[in-house]
């Protein structure tokens, strides 16, 4: 009988040798005469273990990781075919810890399929949330949204059932959904995962989406520095179009939805909405001014529904189980789950998914174990380069949109990056302004040159830190003014990192003792 | 080029790009025209985006992330190493045309940091033997 042995495809495990390890297993099992079959899924997330090999004996899944091409052979002979034992296996797959103590909705084919059969995404539940949605009316797909109190995962948290109405009630003519795929935010990995693991999720998503609102034409904006999700989208659509599920006539429906790739170009503040839609419309990447909302005159000038990947992809979800399934997730105003990114300076970095509400010291220990390094955790930036860092005191915070605005932080897109004791806080603020000015759009002044002023007062304030002589005062004063006068949160939340930074970890920016002492 | 329409300007940027490594300048013109704009439009919107070039690169594009959770793992000592074993600083390619040094921001390789990017290849935990042995293949040592 024909045995499986899973290679992850996922560019990340790619990265730390799956490619390799994948050739040397067809090599040894040729050689060896033994006959199996490598099907490649995506990853599982659980990084540190990548690359992570399943050989599935009796229907069970056994992990091995990470394996390296060396490993190849040494596992063969423990019999690894056989369920032997080896150093680097770890028992059925859905039993380790990492993944067990995890409620994987949105990320519940994640590593277990084969991303491009439409067999497999049919058999793990695939297509059961378009077909409730073709048999609803517009209105009702909306409410099955507003009931699972889903918020935009790009960063914003907006509700999406408000954005999808909005869209909706805009009257009959051309509509656009349009999906960011730009995942810009350092330390979040989710939306490439999902598009490279489980492209027809999100493909299915869109499709809902278009009939909630009545658009038949969807654009995946997708960042260029994502080739293999690219690849993997682009067979993903050429696949549904051809079984029917794209096109004029989706599932047999008689209604439409044609979907369109579109690359961009390296440009960070493109993953602003607005900047987003210049970008397509073959433009400078310029944000513009709101109002109009984008819901009213988006793409092209038309209504638009601009929504992140995981966003879109959890849609699927809530229409098989029902809005009131997915709310039963959840803390607060912050309903059902996200998957976390754990990054940084982490022992076990990963994906997470877990319903909100769970706290930042469960996330850095329990799953990812503490630092790497062995030394502590000094400080954790949550919701990419324009979160806030939060010192140790900070970690009881439930994972809450809510409880993060409250104390000036944002959960954003879910990354976590942890830094240990190691990091200089007056660097990391000197970077924040730095990426701002190199990633501003120009349009406002504020961000434009005050950013770069930014990295100015930090390298003086960096030169002359051995004197502690330095006063905060034009600094706090530089932020306040990006903070009130920037057009969108690319000038307007630069702060965050900095005045974090500042508020947390004073010691680290040479202040004279008086201002220390007035900051502590 | 066969487009009137601006909206195809970025996707006929990247086919160029990809065919010749950069921009040329003599593409400009025929850019404007296939797609409506004035020439000094579509040089604005080709200076926006960080991925475009009005210069050929080296043979080899090596992309080192510079981004938070790289820099939690040692990104800055990488980036270091490359630029001085390189003999370049970032954005800049080797006198002998092999190697252009970019900076990115984040590859989405996070959970596998320090990241780099050889051209389209991901490379992750990335250590400064990791990042000499991959440029020796590259330049067929
Ligand atoms: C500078 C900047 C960068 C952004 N980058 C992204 C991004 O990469 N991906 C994303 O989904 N949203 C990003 N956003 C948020 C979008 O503007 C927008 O809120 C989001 O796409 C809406 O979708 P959602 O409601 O599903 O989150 C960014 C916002 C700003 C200000
Ligand atoms: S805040 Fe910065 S990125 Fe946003 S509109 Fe102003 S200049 Fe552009
Ligand atoms: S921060 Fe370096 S890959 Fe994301």
């Amino acid at each position: 009988m024909t045995q499986r042995i899973f290679v992850p495809r996922d560019a990340s495990a790619v990265s730390v040798g799956a490619e390799r390890v994948c050739r040397t297993i067809e090599n040894e099992a040729r050689n060896r005469g033994l006959d199996v079959e490598i099907v490649r899924n995506g990853s599982r997330g659980l990084y540190w273990l990548e690359p992570l090999i399943e050989v599935e004996i009796d229907g069970q899944r056994i992990a091995y990781g990470p394996v390296n091409p060396e490993d190849v052979p040494g596992l063969f002979e423990a019999g690894w075919l056989q369920g032997g034992t080896h150093a680097l296996c770890h028992g059925p797959s859905e039993e380790i810890p990492y993944l067990k103590r995890q409620t994987r909705l949105i990320f519940a084919r994640m590593g277990v399929t084969d991303p491009l059969s439409l067999e497999d995404y049919r058999a793990h539940g695939g297509f059961k949330g378009l077909e409730r949605a073709l048999d609803m009316k517009a209105e009702d797909i909306v409410d099955a949204i507003d009931t699972g109190g889903l918020r935009g995962r790009g960063g914003a948290g907006f509700p999406t059932g408000i954005k999808w109405r909005t869209v909706m009630n805009a009257g009959g003519g051309q509509k656009y959904i349009v999906c960011n795929a730009d995942e810009g935010d350092s330390g979040t990995f989710s939306d490439r995962m999902l598009m490279e693991g489980d492209p027809f999720c999100l493909i299915e998503g869109m499709i809902i989406a278009g009939l909630a609102v009545g658009a038949d034409t969807g654009y995946i904006y997708l960042r260029s520095e994502y080739p293999d999700a690219w690849d993997v989208l682009e067979d993903a659509i050429v696949t549904a179009t051809r079984e029917g599920i794209l096109g004029a006539n989706v599932l047999g429906s008689g209604r439409g939805f044609e979907l369109n790739l579109f690359k961009g170009a390296g440009a960070y503040v493109c993953g602003e909405e607005t900047s987003l839609l210049e970008s397509i419309e073959g433009k400078r990447g310029l944000v513009r001014a709101k109002p109009p909302l984008p819901a009213l005159q988006g793409l092209f000038g038309q209504p638009t529904v601009v929504n992140n990947v995981i966003t879109l992809a959890s849609v699927p979800w809530i229409l098989a189980h029902g809005g009131e399934a997915y709310k039963a997730h959840g803390s607060g105003r912050s309903r059902g789950t996200l998957p976390f990114q754990l990054a940084g300076n982490l022992k076990q970095p990963g994906l997470v998914e877990v319903a909100f509400g769970m706290t930042l010291r469960e996330l850095l220990y329990d799953f990812g174990g503490g630092s790497a390094s062995g030394r502590p955790i000094r400080a954790v930036q949550v919701g990419g380069p324009l979160g806030a860092y939060l010192p140790e005191s900070r970690f009881d915070l439930p994972l809450d949109y809510e409880a993060f605005a409250a104390v000036g932080a944002t959960v954003g897109h879910g990354g976590i990056v942890a830094f240990d004791d190691s990091v200089d806080m007056a660097k990391m603020a000197r970077y924040a302004m730095e990426f701002c000015a190199i990633e501003s759009c120009g349009k406002c002044t504020p961000c434009r040159i005050g950013s770069v002023r930014g990295v100015e007062l930090l390298d003086s304030m960096l030169a002359a830190r051995p004197q502690h002589s330095n006063d905060d005062t034009l600094l706090r004063d530089l932020c306040q003014t990006m903070l009130e006068g920037s057009l969108c949160a690319m000038g307007g939340m630069t702060p965050y990192p900095v005045l974090s930074a500042l508020d947390h970890y004073p010691e680290d920016f040479g202040l004279s003792p008086k201002q220390e002492e007035a900051s502590t | 080029m066969s487009s009137t329409n601006q909206a195809d300007l970025l996707p006929a940027l990247h086919r160029l790009q990809e065919k010749f490594g950069y921009i040329p300048d003599h593409a400009i013109a025929e850019l404007a025209k296939a797609h409506n704009m004035a020439q000094a439009e579509v040089v604005g919107v080709i200076g926006f985006y960080h991925d475009f070039r009005r210069t050929p690169p080296g043979r080899q594009r090596l992309r080192i992330c510079r981004a938070e959770s790289c820099q939690a793992m040692g990104a800055d000592a990488l980036a270091l190493h490359a630029s001085t074993q390189l003999g370049v600083e970032f954005g800049a390619t080797t006198a002998d045309g092999e190697v252009t040094l970019e900076a990115a921001y984040c590859l989405g390789n996070c959970a596998c940091s320090p990241a780099v990017m050889l051209d389209d290849e991901l490379h992750g935990r990335v250590s400064a033997e990791r990042l000499d042995a991959m440029l020796a293949e590259g330049r067929g040592v």
